[in-house]
């Protein structure tokens, strides 16, 4: 155990220094997953080690929506890629397809940037805070609630 | 087999954009009842995984925390006309988890905080919270019963909120309570930042 002494760089008063930015682990090929591993899979072997998309940023509110029925044999696309394109026939948040598939936010995030990258999925991302003046998403909100 | 719609039709659909509302406040002061009851769907859970690599030191020395946790946070989905779709997200109520609200306030149309007058301190830390992001919130007091009713002037001293944050009460339960509240959030929202009927001459 550490004796509670007051530590002079305690890292948890003001502001922390600098994140050093984790190492990316080269991009595997999808192909080497192994597909047999039952149920046990840690999410970031379906990420083959990744933890950011490679594009997209993906909000929890990030409406998807699949460009096409589930791909039959598509190569470099595991089991949770057609899992996503599967649920996302219809429009889907980021959030809901978290919920869905029960995994974690961001692991469902690099998944969902490989499926933009390959053209699977389209994307439509939330208006950021700064743009909030449109008087029409007000009345279409207002008028939402109102024919609950 | 509904592959008679074809790839190009699917493309041709414009995807509806979405908003959020935040639904805080202390534990168990009826987040998720609210968010259930004006959801429609089953409200959803969403789990961000933690690790030690979601925390920005490099000094771990002493803090040698690398365990797993998982914090949940409920949602629920209205779908609304004219290419909008709302969601609801009620926040992780253990407050070791702050970090975790930037990522749902960010770009939120605003925010509802629940209170229960017999814990009214417990939703302190979201007015704090709202005040300080500039996010437009309402007060809403969840009626609880057995709680002793208070005017909501004396709700609104005790809370120390400015004149201008509505306070109000409600009953998450119901389902014409929880609209009128959320009416009230947008109709506030609209005043906090400008937003008028007339259009903006560009």
């Amino acid at each position: 155990m550490m004796p509670p002494e007051e530590h002079p760089l305690d890292p948890w008063r003001d502001e922390p220094p600098p994140a050093v930015p984790a190492p990316r682990p080269p991009v595997q090929d999808p192909r080497l997953l192994d597909e047999n591993a039952g149920p046990m899979v840690r999410p970031y072997v379906m990420t083959s080690g990744r933890i950011e998309p490679t594009r997209g940023r993906f909000d929890l509110i990030t409406l998807v929506m699949a460009e096409g029925p589930e791909p039959e044999g598509a190569i470099g696309l595991g089991p949770e890629h057609l899992s996503i394109i599967r649920l996302c026939q219809s429009v889907l948040s980021v959030a809901e397809i978290t919920g869905r598939l029960d995994l974690p936010v961001a692991t469902v995030r690099v998944l969902l940037g490989d499926l933009f990258d390959k053209g699977f999925v389209s994307m439509q991302e939330p208006e950021p805070e700064a743009d909030m003046h449109d008087i029409r998403l007000y009345k279409a909100v207002i008028d939402g609630l109102r024919a609950l | 087999m509904d592959s008679g719609r074809s790839r190009r039709e699917v493309r041709a659909r414009r995807l509806p954009t979405a908003v959020k509302i935040v639904v805080a406040g202390g534990f168990g002061v009826g987040k998720t009842t609210m968010v259930g009851t004006v959801s429609e769907t089953q409200p959803l859970r969403t789990e961000e995984l933690l690790t030690d690599e979601s925390v920005g030191v490099d000094d771990m020395a002493g803090v040698e925390r690398k365990k797993t946790t998982t914090v949940a946070m409920d949602f629920g989905r209205i779908t609304m006309r004219d290419d909008y779709v709302l969601y609801l997200f009620g926040t992780p109520g253990q407050e070791r988890f702050w970090f975790m609200w930037d990522e749902v306030a960010l770009g939120a149309l605003g925010a509802v905080v629940l209170a229960d007058t017999r814990r009214l301190s417990d939703c302190f830390p979201s007015v704090d919270y709202f005040e300080r992001r500039s996010t437009p919130f309402v007060v809403a007091v969840n009626c609880f019963e057995g709680a002793r009713s208070y005017e909501l002037e004396e709700i609104q001293l005790a809370l120390n909120l400015g004149p201008k944050v509505p306070v109000m009460l409600c009953d998450a339960r119901e389902l014409g309570s929880c609209k009128q509240v959320l009416i009230d959030l947008v109709l506030h929202a609209m005043k906090s930042r400008g937003v008028t009927e007339t259009p903006q001459s560009v």
